[in-house]
């Protein structure tokens, strides 16, 4: 019996879930972390969307297991999680008020809390005069918000978005931007789930890789990076840019309009940052200076790479 | 959870009763049933109103007078030549003249006419013809020597009492005539209770899956739950429309019916204000109706009320008095209500989860409709007629047409193994629907985009959880 690792509140095992004709999740294991912003990431078809089913107890494992707070996953969990599938929708004909009501109901909070947070949350997105219309009379963007609250109103500890921001205007994603990290602040743990990985890299303290329903690779986002960086810094600056030294390779060079060029720099092992940036000042003007950082995306296409590399062009395509 | 289960019921039953096309179907069903009401009253009226004959006999035989008037035709002798006759008759707005010609043989009658405004109806005709016949039989059978008394006491008319002998050997009265409306009644509403809300179920759960909401209320509900909470909400959504019919029916046409009816028919108040007296013999035309009998009169249009209170009385009776197992019909007819609405109700139900688009569900109705419509038309064709045959005993054990079957089957009497057998079944029978129903349900409400064969249905079966 494996004892519950502290300061995760959700741990897979192993899941493996097969359907008729594929396996969806081969052996996945992962950890979110307690009150993170946890990514996870992959192209579409990777077996995000089974996980999380397998999570939000939609459907079952075949084997492995999920653990809740160190618990296995059971039922009673199901008010502790708030889901916002990518598939989301309302029932149309039915008050915005009565709907919020019924869903928090269903995840077991009592009438009147129910009642108290639905005010709270109507008016903290500006929708306070709408509680009694009916759900098709609101604009797209308003029917996410009203999934969006659906998703909040039992104050679940684990919140898990299935592309949250896919048919959100810029002004409404920044407001769900700002009241996810609210949640977090409050004690919840986020778990995104995308396929545009550059858009939540930004907020995400971990994530977890998943490509044809194999976990490819995870870590906090700091880690992760540290890892995948090769040590590389770009250049810019002005003067001739004439580099013939063991410890430094430059891996690209161009020269721009009056003197100017842009490099691209490795540095050997045992190198320091400031080793190169002296060795520059001697020769040229520079005018900026950064560690070139790989994002997410570039870490996945290179991870697949390695792993898989026939089958890179058609995933990442 | 049980909680979970009735909110899901709840909402499903509150949505569907504030919507605004139920409130209307539920007022305006007992008007159409009492303008329905009033109409059939007006043909009734119009059928039931005498019609008068003109008879010109110059035969010499007396034959006019041995015309016998019914409530529907009535003779009335004239006098002087055919031609006045046909003026006459027709000036009157009689309804027609038949005209006895001097030295009409009563072996050999040739010659009789009947004359008619228009067209003459085959019904008018057969009256007047069999009035005829019966007037030349008497005139014959009284001139081979038979006295007046012996001729009335030819004509008594020998009263048939239909004894139900059941296998203990017991008698009691029978009445075909009502026990088959009772057991009509009951198979009807089973059959459209069925298939209207049937249908509900499926439609409500094809909004459910293409407003896509399907996946967050599975991360709430488990989907057996949902699909029974929708299942039990519907049906609560059924009674509470049959419920309100039978009562604003009631009401509406006893508050319609005699004020609309009332002030030219005023034998009807006074009907329907009969003091309440017991039980009256069958078929007497008195006011011995009892209130409720009386206030269903006014509700029941009618030209001749007095006879009509009469007869609803005497239905009431007739049940009180009948080998009509009342306490068994009642029963039976909520296992077998509530058993074939469940029944069915999950199986429209995965129809609904599996099919995307409305237009796809026909390939899977038929499967599911045929065994009911079935069972309707040979329950009316042949278990109505053969209560107890072979075909009655196998349909009323097989849980998709027994509760149409059985219902047919329960007026007349069913042996107590046959109905706890059949209950039996049906219960098993829907265990076992609402067991594949759920799988299919399971697995279809997140299937999308994907047109379902029935091989695929039946893989469905074996996914697991």
């Amino acid at each position: 019996m494996p004892s519950p690792t502290p300061g995760f509140i959700l741990e897979a095992r192993n899941v493996r879930k097969a359907y008729a004709q594929h396996i969806a999740l081969d052996d996945v294991s992962l950890a979110v972390p307690e009150q993170s912003i946890f990514g996870l990431l992959g192209p579409n078809g990777a077996g995000k969307t089974s996980l999380i089913r397998i999570i939000t107890q939609i459907t079952a494992a075949d084997s492995g297991e999920i653990r809740f707070r160190g618990d296995r996953l059971n039922p009673s969990h199901i008010s502790q999680i708030g889901y916002l599938p990518e598939e989301r929708g309302l029932y149309k004909k039915m008050k915005v008020g009565e709907q919020l009501l019924y869903l928090a109901q269903l995840r077991g909070l009592s009438r009147p809390d129910a009642v108290q947070r639905i005010k709270q949350w109507l008016e903290r997105f500006e929708l306070k005069g709408w509680a009694d219309k009916e759900v098709e009379n609101l604009s797209k963007g308003m029917q996410q918000k009203v999934q969006f609250i659906a998703t909040v109103l039992h104050e679940p500890r684990l919140i898990i978005l299935d592309e949250p921001f896919s048919g959100f205007d810029p002004i409404n994603a920044n407001l769900l931007k700002d009241e996810i990290l609210r949640l977090r602040q409050e004690g919840a743990t986020i778990i995104f789930s995308t396929h545009r990985m550059e858009s939540v890299e930004e907020m995400c303290d971990s994530i977890a890789l998943i490509n044809r329903a194999h976990k490819v690779l995870d870590g906090t986002v700091r880690d992760i990076r540290n890892q995948f960086k090769t040590n590389t810094y770009e250049v810019e600056g002005v003067g001739r840019l004439l580099v013939a030294h063991p410890d430094f390779e430059v891996i690209e060079q161009k020269e721009r309009e009056s003197n100017h060029f842009y490099a691209r720099i490795q540095l050997h092992a045992g190198t320091t940052p400031n080793d190169l940036l002296r060795f520059l000042i001697g020769q040229v003007q520079v005018q900026a200076f950064r560690e070139q950082i790989p994002s997410i995306n570039e870490i996945f296409i290179r991870r697949v790479r390695e792993t898989m590399p026939e089958t890179l062009q058609e995933e990442v395509a | 959870m049980a909680s979970k289960f009735l909110l899901v019921a709840q909402r499903e039953y509150l949505t569907r009763v504030r919507k605004r096309a139920f409130i209307i179907l539920t007022v305006l069903v007992p008007l159409l049933v009492v303008g329905f009401g009033l109409f059939v009253g007006k043909i009734a009226q119009s059928d039931e109103t005498t019609e008068i004959v003109d008879v010109r006999d110059e035969s010499g035989l007396n034959i006019a007078r041995r015309l016998v008037s019914t409530p529907q035709l009535q003779f009335l002798p004239v006098g002087g030549t055919l031609a006045e006759a046909k003026r006459s008759f027709q000036q009157q707005q009689h309804a027609g003249l038949l005209y006895l010609p001097v030295g009409l043989s009563e072996n050999d009658p040739q010659g009789v006419q009947f004359f008619g405004k228009g067209n003459i109806s085959l019904g008018k005709e057969s009256r007047v013809s069999t009035a005829l016949t019966n007037a030349f039989a008497e005139l014959k059978m009284q001139k081979s020597g038979l006295t007046q008394v012996q001729l009335d006491q030819l004509r008594a008319k020998v009263p048939l009492n239909s004894v139900s002998v059941d296998e203990t050997g017991k008698e009691k009265d029978s009445n075909s005539g009502v026990t088959t409306g009772i057991a009509s009644v009951l198979a009807v509403l089973i059959y459209f209770f069925i298939f209207l809300y049937g249908v509900q179920i499926m439609r409500g759960v094809g909004e459910e899956k293409s407003s896509r909401i399907m996946e967050v209320m599975l991360s709430s509900v488990k989907p057996f739950d949902l699909m029974m909470g929708k299942i039990v909400g519907v049906a609560a959504v059924g009674l509470t429309q049959f419920l309100l019919w039978g009562v604003l029916s009631w009401g509406a046409s006893s508050i319609v019916l005699p004020l609309v009816m009332g002030p030219d028919k005023p034998a009807k108040t006074e009907v329907a204000a009969a003091p309440a007296s017991g039980g009256s013999s069958v078929g007497t035309s008195s006011t011995t109706a009892s209130p409720i009998a009386g206030a269903a009169a006014a509700s029941a249009e009618q030209m001749n009320p007095a006879k009509r209170a009469g007869v609803v009385g005497s239905l009431f009776d007739m049940i009180g008095k009948l080998n009509i197992p009342i306490g068994t019909i009642v029963f039976g007819f909520i296992v077998y209500f509530l058993g074939g609405y469940l029944l069915y109700g999950a199986l429209f139900g995965a129809v609904g989860a599996a099919v995307d688009d409305q237009t796809d569900t026909q390939q899977f109705m038929f499967p599911i409709t045929m065994p009911l419509i079935l069972s309707y038309i040979v329950g009316f064709s042949v278990i109505l007629r053969n209560p107890d045959g072979p075909v009655a005993f196998w349909m009323s054990m097989i849980p998709f047409t027994s509760p149409v079957a059985m219902v047919i089957r329960l007026p007349f009497g069913v042996p107590a193994w046959q109905l706890a057998l059949s209950m039996f079944l049906l219960v098993l029978g829907f265990i076992g629907t609402v067991w594949v129903a759920a799988r299919i349900y399971r697995v279809g409400i997140l299937m999308y985009g994907k047109k379902v064969t029935y091989k695929e249905l039946s893989k469905w079966m074996f996914y697991k959880g």
